[in-house]
Formats: C-alpha cells, sequence, structure tokens
C-alpha cells in the first residue's frame, strides 16, 4: 500500500508533506496561527502591503517560524512591479520564494498572463522560487515552464467566489501536459472541491475565501486538510474506471467458468 | 483646465435624471436581491423607498459581498488638511471663502511635524487634504508635503482642488497613490446653486477628475456625493453609476466610495444636516456593497462611533481614525485653523482599534506598497 508519509510536495528542491498552502489574506490575526495549526500548513501567502512595520501587530508575528512563508506580489499591475515587490520581500527577509501575482483588472481580479510569464522569467533569473498565479491556458503554462516556473497555479474560479473548479476541463489538461506541479488557486470553496481537485492529480491546493468566511475557522481548516490528504490519497491509489454501462461486481457470465 | 471626452458624464446625468425611484416596489426589491450581480436595474430598485423595507435583507446581502471581497479586514486611515484658504464660494462648506474663519496654511516644515505626530499612532494611511484654493496652496506646496508623508506612510491620498492630467502625474511622482474628488451632488442645477464662486463652480471639470487621475497614473480613485444637499438617492445612484463606469473604462482602476452626509458648520446654522436619516444612509451604503462588491466603501467621522461600528460590520471597509478636520491639530504650535465642519466620532486611533478587534474584526494599518 501506498505511504502517504513517502510522498512530498517538490518545489523549488524543498519538500512539504503538507499539500495545503493557506492563504493569509482575510483572517483576523487572532485565527491565523491557529487555523495554520488545525490546515498543517507548511506554507502560507503573505501579501507584502500587508506586512506592517512597526505597526501594533505585524501579520509576520502570527505565522509560526517553521511555516514557509510565500509572499504574493498582490498590488502589481505588471511585471516590473511584481519584481520590485518580490525584491522588496526578500529584503524584508521573506526568502525566495515568490507567488507572482499581476493584476490589472480590479473588478475580477483575473491574473494577466502575458505580464505573469515575463515577471516568471525575471524572477526566476535573479534565483527565486517562482509561483506563478495564471489563468489556465496550455500556451502560458508552457511558456512559464520554460520561463523557469517552480510551479504553474491556475485559477479554479475567480478569487473569493468560492465556485470550486469551474475551469476544470483546463487544469485536467495542464496536469497532463505540464512536467511541474499543478497547484491549483483560486475559487476553491469547500472541502470537497479540494478533495477533487487532488483526486484529478493537482499537486495542491491553496485556499483562503473558504476558510476565512466559514462559520468555524478551525473546523473548516482541519476539513480542508483532511480533504485534501484524501484526494491526495485516493489520486495515488488510482481511481476506478468510470464506465456508462453497469458492471457487476460478481460478473454475470462467471458460472461459465 | 483640461477637457477631456464627456460622454461618460452625459451617460451618468442622463441615468440620474431618468431614475423614478417612486415605480419600484417591494417585488423588484426581493428580485434585486436575488440577483448574482446586481445590475443598474437593480440597484435602482435598492435605492428605492421600497427597500426602505428590505434593510435586514440588504445588510446580509451586504455583509456577504464584503466578506467575500475583503474578508475580516477593515483599513484605518486618517485625514491631515494642511490648509483652510478655499477660493470657492460653496454654501454649505465652512471653508467657503465668504465664511469668516481662522485661516491657517501649514509651513512644510509643519506639515512634517504633523505627519510624524500621525505616524506615532501606527496609522500608515493618510490622506492630505487642503480647501480649494489653487492661488495661495500651489500645487508644488501640496506636492512637498506629499513627498513627506510618502517617507512615513505606506498609502498617501489627496482630497483637494481638481487637476489636469499632467497635475495628478506630478503628485503621483511625489508620492500620491488614491484622490477623492467628492462631486458633491450629480444635479447640474443643484450644483449650480450651491458652488457660487470659485473654480469648484465648473460642474464638468469636477465631475472628470478621476478620469483625469487615472490618466495620470494614481492607482486609486474616490467618489461621493454629499448626501442631503440634493435628491440623495439620485445622488447615491449617480455616484454608483460615475464609479461603476470609470471602473468599467480603466479595468486596473481600485474604485472607493465615500458616504458623506451634510454636516453642522461654523457660521452655517443655515444648513439642514438633518436631511437623509441614518436608516436611509445605511440603505444606501448597502446597495453600494452590493452593486460595487469589489469597491472600498469608506465611513467618516461625520457619523457616530455606533453607526461606524454598525456599518463595518455590514457594508464598509475603510474607517478614518484619529480624526481632526481642522489645520495645525495635530501639533502643540499654537496656531489652528477653523474646522471645515463638525465631526461626530472623536476616538483616537487606539480606541477605534480596539473597538474593531472587539466586533471580530481585523484592523489593518497597511495595504499598500510602493513600487
Amino acid at each position: 500500500m501506498m505511504d502517504i508519509n513517502d510522498d512530498f510536495l517538490e518545489l523549488g528542491g524543498h519538500k512539504f508533506s503538507s499539500r495545503f498552502i493557506l492563504g493569509s489574506g482575510k483572517f483576523s490575526l487572532s485565527l491565523l496561527e491557529a487555523a495554520i495549526k488545525d490546515a498543517k500548513a507548511q506554507i502560507v501567502t503573505l501579501a507584502l502591503r500587508r506586512v506592517n512595520e512597526g505597526g501594533s501587530e505585524n501579520i509576520l508575528d502570527f505565522i509560526p517560524k517553521d511555516i514557509t512563508i510565500l509572499p504574493n506580489t498582490s498590488g502589481a499591475r505588471n511585471a516590473d512591479e511584481a519584481v520590485r515587490i518580490a525584491k522588496l520581500a526578500r529584503e524584508l527577509g521573506c526568502g525566495d520564494f515568490v507567488k507572482v501575482e499581476c493584476i490589472k483588472d480590479s473588478r475580477y481580479l483575473l491574473p494577466d498572463n502575458y505580464e505573469t510569464i515575463k515577471a516568471t522569467e525575471k524572477l526566476a533569473n535573479l534565483g527565486f522560487i517562482v509561483m506563478p498565479y495564471m489563468y489556465p491556458d496550455l500556451n502560458v503554462a508552457r511558456d512559464l515552464v520554460n520561463a523557469g516556473a517552480a510551479c504553474v497555479m491556475p485559477l479554479g474560479a475567480p478569487i473569493g467566489t468560492n465556485k470550486g473548479l469551474t475551469t476544470r476541463e483546463f487544469i485536467k489538461i495542464l496536469i497532463d501536459e505540464i512536467d511541474l506541479p499543478v497547484i491549483v488557486d483560486a475559487g476553491i470553496g469547500s472541502p470537497s472541491q479540494a478533495c477533487e481537485a487532488m483526486q484529478m492529480g493537482c499537486a495542491a491546493v491553496m485556499a483562503n475565501t473558504a476558510i476565512a468566511t466559514s462559520g468555524d475557522v478551525r473546523a473548516m481548516a482541519k476539513a480542508f486538510a483532511l480533504s485534501i490528504e484524501a484526494g491526495r490519497l485516493a489520486y495515488l491509489a488510482g481511481l476506478g474506471e468510470v464506465s456508462e454501462i453497469a458492471r457487476a461486481s460478481s460478473p454475470l457470465s462467471g458460472f461459465l467458468e | 483646465m483640461q477637457r477631456i471626452d464627456e460622454s461618460l458624464m452625459k451617460r451618468v446625468l442622463s441615468l440620474r435624471e431618468s431614475y423614478e425611484y417612486e415605480r419600484y416596489g417591494k417585488a423588484d426589491v426581493a428580485r434585486a436581491l436575488k440577483i448574482q450581480r446586481v445590475d443598474i436595474e437593480g440597484l435602482r430598485a435598492l435605492l428605492s423607498p421600497a427597500a426602505g423595507d428590505f434593510l435586514e435583507e440588504m445588510a446580509a446581502r451586504s455583509k456577504s459581498e464584503m466578506k467575500r471581497y475583503f474578508g475580516n479586514s477593515i483599513e484605518l486611515f486618517t485625514p491631515l488638511y494642511i490648509s483652510n484658504f478655499c477660493d470657492s464660494n460653496c454654501v454649505y462648506c465652512g471653508f467657503s471663502s465668504h465664511n469668516k474663519i481662522s485661516r491657517l496654511r501649514l509651513k512644510i516644515d509643519e506639515v512634517k511635524t504633523e505627519l510624524e505626530n500621525i505616524a506615532k499612532s501606527g496609522l500608515k494611511d493618510v490622506l492630505i487634504l487642503t480647501g480649494e484654493s489653487a492661488k495661495k496652496r500651489d500645487l508644488g506646496y501640496i506636492g512637498e508635503a506629499c513627498k513627506e508623508a510618502s517617507k512615513l506612510f505606506s498609502n498617501v491620498g489627496v482630497e483637494i482642488y481638481p487637476l489636469n492630467s499632467d497635475e495628478y502625474a506630478y503628485l503621483h511622482e511625489c508620492g500620491v497613490d488614491y484622490v477623492i474628488v467628492f462631486q458633491e451632488t450629480y444635479s447640474p442645477e443643484k450644483y449650480a446653486q450651491v458652488h457660487i464662486g470659485g473654480q469648484k463652480m465648473s460642474f464638468a471639470y469636477r465631475f472628470n477628475a478621476q478620469e483625469r487621475a487615472l490618466m495620470g497614473g494614481m492607482r486609486s480613485v474616490g467618489f461621493a456625493a454629499l448626501l442631503g444637499l440634493d435628491d440623495f438617492r439620485k445622488d447615491a445612484f449617480a455616484t454608483a453609476i460615475h464609479a461603476n463606469l470609470i471602473q468599467q473604462k480603466y479595468p486596473h482602476a481600485e474604485i472607493a466610495i465615500s458616504c458623506p452626509r451634510l454636516r453642522p458648520a461654523k457660521n452655517k446654522s443655515e444648513v439642514n444636516a438633518g436631511k437623509v436619516d441614518e436608516r436611509s444612509l445605511f440603505q444606501a451604503i448597502c446597495a453600494y456593497r452590493i452593486f460595487l462588491p469589489f469597491a472600498n466603501i469608506t465611513i467618516s467621522t461625520r457619523e457616530s462611533a455606533k453607526f461606524r461600528n454598525g456599518i463595518i460590520k455590514v457594508a464598509a471597509s475603510k474607517i478614518s481614525a484619529g480624526v481632526s478636520v481642522g489645520v495645525g491639530t495635530h501639533s502643540d504650535t499654537g496656531k489652528k485653523g477653523d474646522e471645515q465642519f463638525e465631526i461626530d466620532d472623536t476616538r483616537g486611533v487606539d480606541e477605534i482599534y480596539t473597538d474593531i478587534r472587539a466586533l471580530n474584526l481585523q484592523p489593518v494599518m497597511s495595504n499598500h506598497i510602493y513600487v
């Protein structure tokens, strides 16, 4: 039997036993630490613009030291701005990971794939472990691979909608064709949707709104952790084939043997 | 004065003119609240008198939209008035050029001291304000003040007289990232009646300020009608439409809406500040949130602490704190300029911070990064 304890998510040479990336943007800080623990997350995203230098509360103080911080370039409208934010994050001691977000639509917050490719190439050349948030497009994903991305992070649905895998077919294509971890990002609204993404073969799931806006943040964080693990295990086990016709578990022609 | 294409303004004014809110009934409101993405017709219903019976339903929908876009976060900021000189004569405003008040323009080193004192509170977002006086408060002066502000604050905005796009570009270079311009009323007729002198008399130039600001490179623009100056339902409707159309035309633009009501001001006893009651204000703010769920909505100290604590749980995503609307009031220089209007909520930054936490919300000081 497959031992899930030997199963790791690898990003830029780093290994993670958890495949749940937790967003920190919508939490109350007092709940964030508990949510990280219940989610068993090892990677937590951080919008650099939210880092309150010298203020009364600093989000960095609420993220345990053994957690890998994934600063994002939230607020960047183009590649140049994303690169500058990433450099600032590194100067602030946030490490070499960076989630590239290039967004120039403030209504739907859809990523600009063209600028994302440019930012990824520049940041990879600067030694960053680049995790680009993207609209699921195979050609773009191939360009991101060539640009030096450590993974691709297609959206399941627009940010914050909790609508789940509305881009399911396109994410499946990326999983089939791209030789990098495919991490579904944005739109995942329930543990069952996260589980489905993992069963499909996504390498990890990122979620924020679904947990931060739930009635019980800690319970929902735990539910996501369990569902992601279940989905991963199911994927590794290999799902049974889907058939249009009935196939009896005890074959009807069995008596002929 | 720079002129730009006025088709957007004509559309807003035409929509405002044709808005007959008495036509809308309960069924229209109920229908609007069921629509996933509320359209202009839905907005009309939500701002109608009929929606007054649906405040609880509107609040629930509004809260849900706000959670989705902003989570638990409430941004904090404070205004800093650096001058109360004004060339414009507006009948409702304490800064009006014809109003006899104590006038003051801070020197740059005084601005710096005020900024340093504000920064000690932990705030990282400051809005620089002046009266509408291009003559006495030249742009270079405002630019210098903004440069000082950007050294201490992660987000700097201006609420000053409207500028041309190249002037906005200059302020952007000085560290300004957002611009707020209140249209006051979207009725050109009423506008002419209450703005009787100075640059502010030009309705169209003011209307197009946000667009010129975006052309000048600003990231965020803010809109508002001064509710109570004219028909507040029509003005609230026009405000939301204006913001929506600008965002559609400039998709990268971050949109903010303020919700000011008329307030009493020194020597302005004739101003009727009670025209729009709190229930109506609440309805308008919820309608803004439902129609433009992604927009920042600011609630100012014109409102009571009780109202502000209530509305940030439901619809408003940004709140001012430690506010003074006078000049030179953040330092002990001995010189003070009179206030623009009387504020209601006098809580300091710490108190508001604590109150936000007590509401299970997350006060956010820094939500911007200069790149």
